[in-house]
């Protein structure tokens, strides 16, 4: 197993003298291949800032974000950009998908901009609404789509190319309980198919399909799970049928 | 939980032995309240005392099969069809052990609630990885996955109270801190007119 991610002592203020935030106190993560790792934590207690900070979508004010060994403060923009196109996944709690454009041209989208052919990235991204469950909804529009499915062509778009990290922050915040369960499981089979994920929730039965969980608290992380061991400790499976 | 009631309800699919009804209740409640063997047989003796089951003869290697009676039957179906009693709620430990770490001094009520939290989803992630591991397809495993489930909703509500917990506690300190505050600055106020008199 490799880190993927690798976050060291990271903290972020916001703002200045009197109205200064510490949105994170010092914070250190690491997420290996094949690992999902939930991050709870009360509303304002620093989950989402070290989400985009690990995603490269802020900066912070101390500490490092190293993804597949490459530091991310030490990239030019443009260095950044490629690096989030073609390492680092997505996925939102309102989807953010692209109205004008169908689901296979929604997840073809990061392949694009980053220089594949039409045709490749067209190519890539039936693969990937294909391994998320929806191949027949390639040519429609999000509009047409219910809310589990766009979360499902969002999550496409995030595994597109082989990405390694997904960030998923809230992935299930509008979905109901049953769909919702559906993308954990999706976010499960891709990290138990190598891949290194990242999911900030609030629902614990979600965060339960993480294999670490860690507890935020005012910017600085109060406890963790730690990894479960391999034989269950409450019930054992094994003596069933 | 209701042995009996559970013993008998599986009569009700035919007779069976000891052996059968403990692997039975197993498979169903997929191990989680295991039974053994001692108290099925305990359990038949008190259901064939009670008229609710009776013998009905036995195999070649000595197991003897029980069936439910005419007012087995009658019991199961009143059973299915009256709601579970919340009279009395059981003694909750966790719930218990809160009242007294808010009341009695010096303990830290954040720890208390944290130390819980944290092993509360280790469980849920334990149930988590069950069902994961069951077949959702198979009709074999209904039973066992909506046990899995009532074990899932019921830690998810346990962390769900000890968040409750927390923002009430956190909601009380704060108000306790503001208003201090606030008396601080009516005495600074009471000070500054206090000064302007002096000084008139």
């Amino acid at each position: 197993m490799s880190i993927v991610l690798d976050i060291r002592d990271l903290t972020r203020v916001h703002g200045h003298g009197e109205s200064e935030v510490h949105a994170l106190r010092g914070v250190s993560l690491q997420v290996a291949t094949g690992e999902l790792v939930a991050v709870m934590g009360p509303s304002g207690s620093g989950k989402s800032t070290l989400l985009t900070i690990a995603g490269g979508l802020d900066s912070p004010t101390g500490g490092t974000v190293t993804i597949e060994g490459c530091e991310i403060g030490g990239l030019s923009r443009k260095d950044l950009a490629g690096l989030r196109r073609r390492s680092v996944g997505y996925v939102f709690q309102d989807f953010n998908l692209i109205p004008a454009l169908t689901a296979a041209e929604n997840v073809a989208l990061p392949r694009e901009l980053d220089g594949d052919s039409t045709r490749a990235a067209r190519k890539l991204a039936l693969i990937a609404l294909e391994e998320v469950g929806i191949p027949e909804l390639a040519d429609r529009f999000p509009d047409d789509m219910s809310g589990g499915q766009q979360q499902r062509v969002a999550i496409a778009r995030a595994i597109v190319g082989d990405r390694r990290l997904v960030l998923a922050d809230e992935p299930t915040g509008a979905l109901d309980t049953e769909t919702g369960e559906q993308v954990l499981r999706l976010l499960r089979a891709r990290c138990d198919a190598g891949s290194a994920g990242v999911l900030v929730t609030h629902e614990a039965r979600h965060a339960a399909w993480a294999d670490r969980v860690v507890f935020l608290r005012d910017g600085l992380m109060i406890d963790e799970t730690g990894r479960a061991p391999e034989a269950e400790s409450l019930l054992d499976a094994g003596t069933r049928g | 939980m209701s042995i009996k009631q559970g013993l008998l309800a599986l009569l009700e699919q035919g007779p069976m032995y000891g052996y059968q009804l403990r692997a039975e209740f197993e498979s169903r409640t997929g191990a989680t309240w295991p039974l053994n063997v001692g108290q099925v047989y305990t359990t038949l003796s008190r259901l064939e005392r009670d008229g609710l089951v009776e013998a009905a003869g036995s195999d070649g290697e000595g197991h003897i099969f029980y069936r439910v009676t005419d007012q087995g039957h009658a019991e199961v179906a009143t059973w299915f069809a009256t709601p579970v009693s919340r009279t009395t709620p059981p003694r909750d430990e966790l719930a218990i052990k809160l009242a007294m770490a808010v009341t009695v001094p010096g303990v830290d009520v954040r720890a208390v609630v944290q130390g819980q939290r944290s092993a509360t989803i280790r469980a849920l992630q334990d149930y988590t990885r069950l069902k994961a591991r069951a077949d959702t397809e198979d009709p074999h495993e209904l039973a066992w996955l909506l046990v899995l489930d009532s074990l899932v909703f019921a830690a998810e509500a346990e962390i769900r109270w000890l968040d409750h917990c927390e923002a009430r506690l956190a909601r009380v300190a704060a108000g306790k801190a503001e208003r201090a505050a606030r008396s601080s600055d009516v005495d600074a106020e009471i000070d500054v007119t206090d000064e302007k008199a002096v000084r008139r």
